[in-house]
């Protein structure tokens, strides 16, 4: 009963809805009361205990050699680790600095060919014609048989490492784009001829809003593939970085810190996709707004 | 005088138009002796026969005929989305399509209101409403969205003009549409069924402000539909198209004086008109049935 009388004192004054932090704090407090938060806890919980019981416990065969997670996360935290890479050790947080550097560039010029070329290949019947067979002759051949010619044509360790994350990234950046533009529904590509657009109008109003959907789909996609490459053509031809961290360690039979690279890998391309997610999500409020009230 | 006049049946039936609003002097629609074939499989396919139709300036003309009859063909041509095979559309004297120009140009003098709405969802309200007079140049940025919001206020929808089409309610959308035609001050409007999927209380309050907008602007309507009432209720004249391929069968000289409310969905005048339309419409309509053709586009 008192709820009830709260909630009429409430609608005289009606107050605008939660932005920012609000929004932040409201979702929070309401999202401890669904079973989600419960539910992630107790399923990484479950994953541990099963890891930690195969390796370090019961040390079941073919398992042993494996570094458990507690062997892991003491060696990660220790300030002076015994396999020699640690949070507070200057090495391992180099091979991420690299390794992130490497897919801020590599995704960056991805995006930055891809995301006009699809558009344009979308757009214009003629520039497809001319370019998308090449494109789909091009896009199937696995990352890793470029890696012969990307070392050919490029010297160093940097530039065919690059070369390979960007050009992984870049097939799904365009493909995911030009699929975007097929996308639109005609009617607005009527409706804005029928307004009085001239073509560059239907492009920057029509085309790109219309295809970002697809875009930041593929973004995400293309980011995680842009990690895949990055990590094989680190593996293959590095000199710093997760993947040469990784390759390293088994080398030279320090497997915990293999272990914590690729746990480090995990954790850094979930929060690149995060971070995609968002910047899409910043664009199109748009969308947001209208799935938010379909209750998405 | 369009050769169909004499092919429909009945009498008095012209396809004279009736006297025009006072201030109409513009938005005259010529159709003559149109005809569409489309050959989508290497099959020709009529979808109008040597339509003739003359609407007047400032006429509401509402087009009516069983499903895939050819209805939005004769639309896309007036617009400019379609070629036509043979004939001509003229718009106040001036060839919009013909022999020799078979698609006609777009332009914001001929605005189209579409079935499933187009307003840009990545815009709002205001900046749909706001973007032809921006995008022709013929106002600046600012005063064009002055000029929208003014409008927008203007059709009841000051409180959504910030929001998004996909969070307001389809009748609201619709509304913000025919705004963001008439900002163009067009001289034609083009409705291809704009209530189709609406219910029948929303679509009589969309009605009254499509009446009252009318009554304001004067501005000519080519409006398709499948309602009788609503096209006897809106129109000063109604024509009814006949199955693929599309001719006129029949037109309905609508004589209900403007202004118009909802009052004249009673009375008998109006009923008379409706069941005269109707007659026509069913005939066709089983004829459309019988032949099971899938629609054209």
């Amino acid at each position: 009963m008192s709820e009830r009388v709260a909630d009429t004192s409430g609608m005289d004054t009606v107050q605008p809805p939660p932005t920012g932090l609000r929004l932040a704090w409201y979702r929070a407090r309401r999202s401890v009361k669904t079973p989600t938060p419960y539910l992630m806890v107790f399923g990484v919980a479950l994953w541990l205990v099963t890891y930690s019981l195969l390796t370090e416990i019961l040390k079941v065969p073919r398992f042993e050699k494996i570094p458990g997670p507690i062997e892991v996360i003491t060696e990660w935290l220790s300030p002076d680790p015994a396999w020699g890479m640690s949070l507070f050790t200057e090495a391992y947080l180099i091979n991420i600095y690299v390794s992130c550097r490497r897919i801020l560039i590599a995704f960056g010029i991805a995006t930055g060919i891809g995301v006009p070329l699809g558009l344009f290949m979308g757009w214009s019947k003629r520039f497809r014609d001319y370019s998308f067979p090449i494109l789909e002759t091009l896009r199937p051949i696995p990352i890793l048989a470029w890696v012969p010619l990307a070392i050919i044509m490029f010297s160093g360790f940097e530039t065919p490492i690059l070369f390979l994350a960007t050009l992984a990234s870049l097939f799904v950046t365009t493909l995911n784009t030009l699929l975007g533009v097929d996308s639109i529904d005609e009617s607005y590509f009527r409706a804005a001829g029928c307004l009085g657009s001239k073509p560059r109008h239907v492009f920057w109003h029509v085309v790109l809003p219309g295809a970002m959907p697809f875009i930041f789909t593929g973004l995400q996609i293309s980011v995680g593939v842009a990690w895949f490459s990055l990590v094989a053509a680190e593996m293959i031809s590095g000199d710093y970085g997760l993947g040469y961290m990784i390759m390293d360690s088994y080398m030279i039979n320090t497997y915990v810190s293999m272990v914590m690279a690729m746990i480090t890998l995990g954790f850094v391309g979930w929060a690149t996709s995060a971070m995609v997610r968002a910047v899409g999500n910043r664009m199109m409020q748009w969308r947001i707004r209208a799935l938010a009230l379909e209750g998405r | 005088m369009p050769e169909s006049a004499t092919e429909t049946p009945g009498a008095g039936i012209t396809a004279q138009a009736p006297a025009p609003a006072a201030k109409a002097t513009r938005g005259a629609i010529s159709i003559r002796n149109v005809t569409k074939i489309y050959d989508p499989e290497g099959v020709n396919v009529m979808a109008v026969d040597d339509c003739s139709l003359e609407i007047a300036a400032g006429e509401v003309c509402m087009i009516v005929g069983p499903s895939g009859c050819g209805k939005t063909t004769l639309l896309n041509a007036i617009a400019g989305f379609h070629s036509i095979t043979f004939g001509e559309i003229y718009l106040d004297g001036q060839l919009l399509c013909g022999p020799e120009k078979p698609l006609a140009d777009q332009g914001a003098d001929r605005v189209v209101v579409f079935q499933n709405g187009a307003l840009f969802p990545w815009k709002t309200l205001l900046q749909n409403v706001a973007y032809g007079p921006i995008v022709q140049e013929t106002m600046g940025k600012a005063e064009a969205l002055e000029k929208a919001a003014d409008m927008l206020a203007e059709a009841g929808l000051a409180d959504m003009a910030k929001k998004f089409p996909g969070e307001v309610s389809s009748g609201m959308a619709r509304r913000a549409e025919i705004v963001r035609a008439l900002i163009n001050d067009p001289k034609v409007l083009l409705l291809d069924e704009p209530y189709r999927a609406m219910d029948a209380l929303t679509k009589s309050i969309m009605h009254e402000a499509l009446l009252e907008m009318y009554d304001r602007t004067k501005v000519t309507m080519f409006f398709i539909t499948h309602d009788l009432e609503e096209a006897i209720f809106l129109g000063d004249r109604v024509v009814v198209l006949t199955t693929r391929p599309a001719k006129t069968k029949k037109i309905v000289d609508v004589k209900i004086p403007r202004p118009r409310d909802y009052r004249l969905l009673g009375s008998e005048e109006f009923r008379l008109l409706v069941s005269e339309a109707k007659g026509a419409v069913h005939e066709e309509a089983i004829k459309a049935f019988e032949a099971g053709e899938r629609e054209l586009a």
